[in-house]
């Protein structure tokens, strides 16, 4: 009976050890140690047994019986274990192959630099104001001190639409629009960004469509120095933490006194390079004190007000920032050439 | 403006700073350099020669063997090819080691066997503009004036060695038109006097016999006539023709090159006539009559009009004044007696005769932008004083004078707190004092103010703010401080309408559109290609005076532009577009606009090609209707517009009439979207392509921000789906409404999840099923009631539409 006994764990073992599959070790689980398994059938040839045999016998069956149980189990995660191994080789993914695709948009670069300019002065307190595209020559220009037969016309031949109608040739008229609306009430701080209009041939550097973005602010006491703050702080975010400003004496009809801005060359940062035409500086702006003549057609006191404005190309900065060499792509708009313009 | 330097420095002492220098102090104070060029375009070892002989070289027929003096101790044997070299003519000659423009260095060589040491040099080869030489310099070598010393340099002795600043004046700086303004304005910047030109008129002649009359006294305020007689006319002496040719204005002769020569030094432009063509020597300034024509100097002739001012004898016209001489009145070699005219017209007289005329000479530039009226007589006597030096002219006794009115300085004060005020500085009046010193100005001044008699060169100066920026400009926008506005803060912030713009943007954007700007000006053919929103606009408006066709008409819709750049796109094989645009169209009924159009902001789309780029696992989607609704409903969604109706729209012009929809909420139109109809599409050249355009105030009036959460449900929900058997052209929307309104408040959700035609279907029929989601928020619901209002549902379809559950 021990014999027996021995044999068969000798045997099971080594069938189990053998097995394959899930399956085939359930049989074999079966074969031992199910109800009619022959383990069972052992014991049931123990009622044959002398009393001393029995608990010796017994004792020895129940050895078997774990060291099977145990085997099958071992048996078991063996088997588990392979299964999953080889469930996972199967699933593995070529992590190369490109992702499906997912459709993402770009905004167009004017917008960017227009948006960032804007949140840039809204930190600083001002709105943003807007005005008509189609203006008035009243406010085009003669609000801001261009009389009909002034010289500085010149400098912006514009389309007209009637004699007294035309496409605005600057977004300065919505700094007095904006005036005339406050009714003589200050602060006034404002930016208005928006297209215009001259009568340019398009060519790499001319467009006769493109965009502004004009600032003004009115109150008591403004000088000639916040006007130089203010676009620093400007510069400064826009532009980087080190950057400088440099006002140049010059004219606007709308403006006394007039200045020019330069910046430090954001391509160079003041070195020198073919950007900047080895000057280390760029003409960004143009600004200046808000004529007297201004304030008073717009019903402000020059004797109790002033104030400072200026304006800017969005084009230009749109150029200079991102290296653009022909005004043409902001408008032709090549789909290559706006998703570049995909990131933060 | 372009300035001589070493003109320049004939009135303003300059022998301490380069031109260079002087350019960035010019600039740093409000007249811009834009370029300094040096006359010298590589020119050295050329000196003045004098050829001595002239005989045929013994083997080439084109070529002359020449013996040259050129002050090098040696008679130089130069071989010259030029058919106008000749014995007794002073020349440039390039020495053996002479550098030419275009790196060319003169070595000794031998030409068909003959010694050549040098080079004889024409105009050209010595770098000078030949648009600004006398017809008989631009050919063959360039022959000197006889008083050009043998052995000089040639490059000191042609003005090589001067450089030459361009000025880009601002409108309001016409004083800086001439050398005197520009030494005004050097002086001013580095406290420096300015040393006015010589005047030493000998009046050597008879009476004046000239007579002048000014009958248009609103366009001419002065005129003044110089005579001369026994004048000869010849060429300048070089030195005035260097600096003519510097300014840029070609050399003529000895009278005109002095006109243009004190032209530039006073910015006051004067004209000189034969005297023996004008009648009885008398002069009337005139407006001309209508249709009455004059031959101007350029042999062409001119036909005027009655506001064309005009300088006449008793007979006919003589010039237009301020604009171009006639050519009957010329100055000639022939010439002997001389009228020099010396006026002041106004600018728009002459503004307008010239853009009429499209003629701008030197002269009207000067005129438009205002000249000195207070110098026009000593402009006039200095050009007197170099005439009779330069053509050893006899001038006649006195000046022949009319005068309608005398010049006013203008008188402005402006006080140290105004200047303090204004410009955030701290100055102290003995800083400003020396400024208005420098700028000659003359003032008087009471403790802190001062009461400037601003002189008349200085027309744009007429307000303190022009004298605080005087004192600006001359004490340095450097030292201006940097401070920021002190009153009130103020809180920026976007209106409700920017923001709505800007959640549009983000929103297609992050949808995979690209966003786009276009032209707003286009071509009246296409303007009304697609569609607008608003039926008000009859016709795009036009421009008066357009540039092109292209860009002629204001656009109604934006639609066409966004056509133009798919094809655009197309054409550069981009065939997978999809753009965006915000911008405004321009709207009016009126024929011709009294008031200004409605400008309305749109949205509008264009998307072809395939949605999805191509990719490995065959997953494709082109763009078709139902993206672009999807589209459409998720751009709804970020806004929170609700309750939208889409309308079926067959007749919009330029979109496809099968596959066009409106989107409407309660009684307001949104905006359409569909394909574009594929005549439009042909007419582009574009594959299908699908559209949408929507006014963007109305979006805002439908949108409507998070307000507050819904709870989330407590209760669970009970889904029943249901199928149904349809007529074909029964629009989804019919079934929908039916299911919502018999459904009642316990439908949460309905979706279509299957639409079905085909074999197993009646061919007039279609399937459509529907997934109804049913809760209540207070208790669970019983499948009893559920069931009800199911069977509900379906009964009221089938009465209301007909259909019938699907077995």
């Amino acid at each position: 009976m021990q014999t027996r006994l021995q044999e068969m764990k000798q045997s099971a073992l080594a069938q189990i050890s053998q097995v394959a599959d899930g399956a085939q070790l359930q049989e074999l689980r079966v074969k031992y140690l199910g109800k009619k398994g022959e383990l069972t059938e052992l014991l049931r040839g123990m009622g044959s047994l002398s009393p001393e045999e029995r608990p010796v016998v017994g004792q020895l069956v129940n050895e078997v019986r774990s060291a099977l149980e145990e085997a099958f189990a071992g048996k078991q995660a063996a088997l588990e274990e392979a299964q999953l191994a080889a469930k996972l080789a199967s699933q593995s993914v070529d992590v190369t192959l490109p992702g499906r695709p997912i459709p993402a948009g770009t905004m167009h670069p004017l917008s960017r630099i227009i948006e960032e300019i804007e949140d840039i002065f809204i930190g600083l307190g001002f709105d943003i104001a807007e005005g008509p595209e189609v203006e008035l020559d009243h406010f085009n220009f003669e609000m801001l001190n261009l009389p009909k037969d002034h010289p500085a016309r010149d400098m912006q031949d514009s389309f007209y639409v009637t004699e007294e109608i035309l496409m605005r040739t600057h977004t300065s008229p919505v700094q007095a629009r904006t005036m005339l609306k406050k009714e003589g009430k200050t602060p006034v701080k404002i930016i208005c960004p928006g297209k215009v209009y001259r009568r340019d041939d398009d060519d790499a550097t001319h467009s006769h469509q493109f965009t502004q973005i004009e600032g003004l602010v009115v109150d008591k006491g403004i000088r000639m120095s916040d006007l130089k703050g203010t676009l620093l702080t400007f510069a400064r975010q826009m532009f980087g933490p080190n950057q400088q400003v440099r006002l140049r004496p010059s004219f606007f009809p709308f403006t006394e006194p007039s200045a020019e801005v330069d910046l430090q060359c954001f391509k160079c940062g003041g070195e020198g390079c073919r950007v900047c035409k080895q000057t280390g500086w760029i003409e960004i702006l143009g600004s200046g004190m808000v004529h007297p003549r201004v304030l008073e057609m717009a019903g402000y006191d020059p004797q109790e007000v002033s104030g400072f404005a200026f304006g800017m190309g969005v084009e230009r900065i749109a150029m200079l920032k991102y290296g653009v060499e022909d005004i043409r792509h902001f408008y032709t708009n090549d789909v290559r050439f706006l998703k570049q313009f995909n990131r933060s | 403006m372009k300035v001589s330097y070493q003109w320049l420095s004939e009135y303003v002492d300059l022998h301490d700073i380069t031109p260079y220098e002087l350019a960035e102090k010019l600039t740093r104070s409000g007249i811009e350099v834009d370029a300094v060029e040096p006359c010298n375009a590589g020119v050295s070892q050329v000196v003045v020669g004098y050829v001595k002989e002239k005989s045929k070289h013994p083997d080439a027929d084109r070529l002359n063997v020449c013996i040259v003096d050129a002050g090098q101790g040696e008679d130089l044997q130069i071989v010259c090819g030029a058919p106008n070299v000749a014995q007794g003519q002073k020349v440039p000659v390039a020495l053996i080691g002479a550098k030419l423009p275009g790196d060319l260095h003169i070595k000794r060589s031998k030409l068909r066997g003959v010694e050549s040491q040098g080079m004889i040099c024409s105009a050209k080869e010595l770098g000078l503009n030949d648009k600004l030489l006398a017809k008989d310099q631009q050919e063959g070598i360039m022959v000197l004036p006889e008083d050009a010393e043998v052995g000089m340099d040639a490059v000191s002795y042609l003005g090589m060695d001067d450089y030459v600043l361009e000025l880009g004046l601002t409108p309001n700086r016409s004083d800086c038109l001439s050398m005197l303004g520009v030494a005004y304005e050097v002086a001013a910047i580095l406290g420096r006097e300015v040393i006015l030109p010589e005047i030493a008129v000998v009046e050597n002649g008879e009476d004046n016999p000239v007579t002048v009359e000014i009958e248009a006294e609103d366009e001419c305020y002065r005129y003044v006539g110089r005579h001369f007689t026994n004048a000869v006319i010849k060429s300048s002496p070089q030195w005035m023709k260097n600096r003519l040719m510097a300014a840029g204005i070609r050399p003529i002769n000895n009278v005109v090159d002095v006109t243009n020569y004190v032209m530039l030094e006073y910015g006051q432009p004067l004209h000189a006539f034969d005297a023996a063509m004008v009648k009885d020597r008398s002069i009337v300034v005139r407006l001309a009559e209508e249709g009455e024509k004059l031959v101007t100097l350029d042999d062409q002739e001119r036909e005027l009009d009655s506001q064309t001012l005009l300088i006449a004898d008793r007979e006919k016209g003589l010039a237009i004044a301020g604009v171009m001489g006639g050519a009957n009145s010329e100055i000639t070699p022939e010439t002997k007696e001389i009228i020099l005219e010396a006026a002041w017209f106004t600018p728009q007289t002459v503004r307008r005769t010239s853009r009429k005329l499209g003629m701008r000479t030197e002269g009207c530039v000067r005129w438009e932008k205002g000249v000195d009226q207070a110098r026009v007589q000593e402009a006039g006597e200095r050009a007197a004083y170099l005439i009779q030096q330069l053509s050893g002219a006899t001038v006649s006794k006195g000046q022949a004078t009319a005068t309608v009115r005398e010049p006013k300085a203008a008188a402005v004060s402006v006080t140290l707190s105004k200047i303090n005020q204004h410009l955030g500085t701290a100055l102290s009046a003995a800083d400003v004092t020396p400024i208005f010193d420098r700028l000659q100005f003359p003032y008087e001044q009471n403790g802190e103010e001062w009461a400037v008699t601003v002189p008349t060169r200085r027309g744009d100066i007429t307000l303190p703010e022009d004298l605080v920026e005087e004192v600006a400009r001359l004490y340095g926008y450097d030292n201006i401080p940097t401070t920021l506005p002190e009153g009130m803060t103020t809180q920026g912030q976007l209106t409700y309408e920017q923001k709505i713009r800007r959640t549009i943007r983000r929103h297609l954007i992050g949808a995979g559109l690209n966003e786009a700007i276009s032209y707003a000006l286009l071509h009246p053919e296409k303007a009304e290609e697609v569609a607008g929103l608003h039926e008000i606009a009859a016709k795009p408006i036009p421009l008066a005076m357009p540039m092109s066709e292209e860009h002629s008409v204001l656009r109604i819709s934006l639609i066409p532009s966004l056509l133009q750049t798919v094809s655009y796109n197309k054409n550069r094989q981009n065939h997978n577009v999809s753009i965006f645009e915000l911008g405004r169209v321009f709207l009016s009924t009126e024929e011709k606009l009294t008031q200004l159009p409605e400008e309305r902001l749109y949205l509008a789309g264009a998307l072809t090609g395939q949605w999805l780029p191509t990719n490995w696992m065959g997953q494709t989607q082109a763009v078709d209707f139902y993206l672009l609704k999807g589209l459409v409903e998720s751009l709804f969604a970020s806004l929170g517009i609700t309750g939208v109706e889409y309308r079926a729209q067959a007749n919009l012009a330029g979109m496809h009439p099968g596959r066009t929809a409106e989107a409407w909420v309660a009684d307001r139109r949104l905006g359409y979207f569909g394909q574009v109809h594929p005549a439009t599409e042909k007419a582009h050249d574009l594959a299908e392509t699908y559209v949408f355009q929507f006014d963007v105030e109305e979006l805002t009036k439908a949108a409507a921000p998070v307000g507050h959460y819904n709870q989330l449900p407590k209760y669970p929900a009970i889904t029943r789906d249901l199928a149904l058997v349809v007529n074909r052209d029964l629009p989804a929307y019919a079934l929908e409404s039916v299911i919502r309104k018999a459904a009642g408040d316990l439908l949460e959700s309905l979706t279509l999840f299957d639409v079905y035609t085909g074999e197993r279907i009646a061919t007039d029929k279609k399937s459509m099923a529907f997934s109804l989601v049913f809760r209540h928020s207070d208790r669970t619901l019983q499948d009893e009631e559920v069931q009800q209002v199911t069977q509900a549902v379906v009964e009221a379809l089938r009465t209301e539409t007909g259909a019938e559950l699907r077995m």
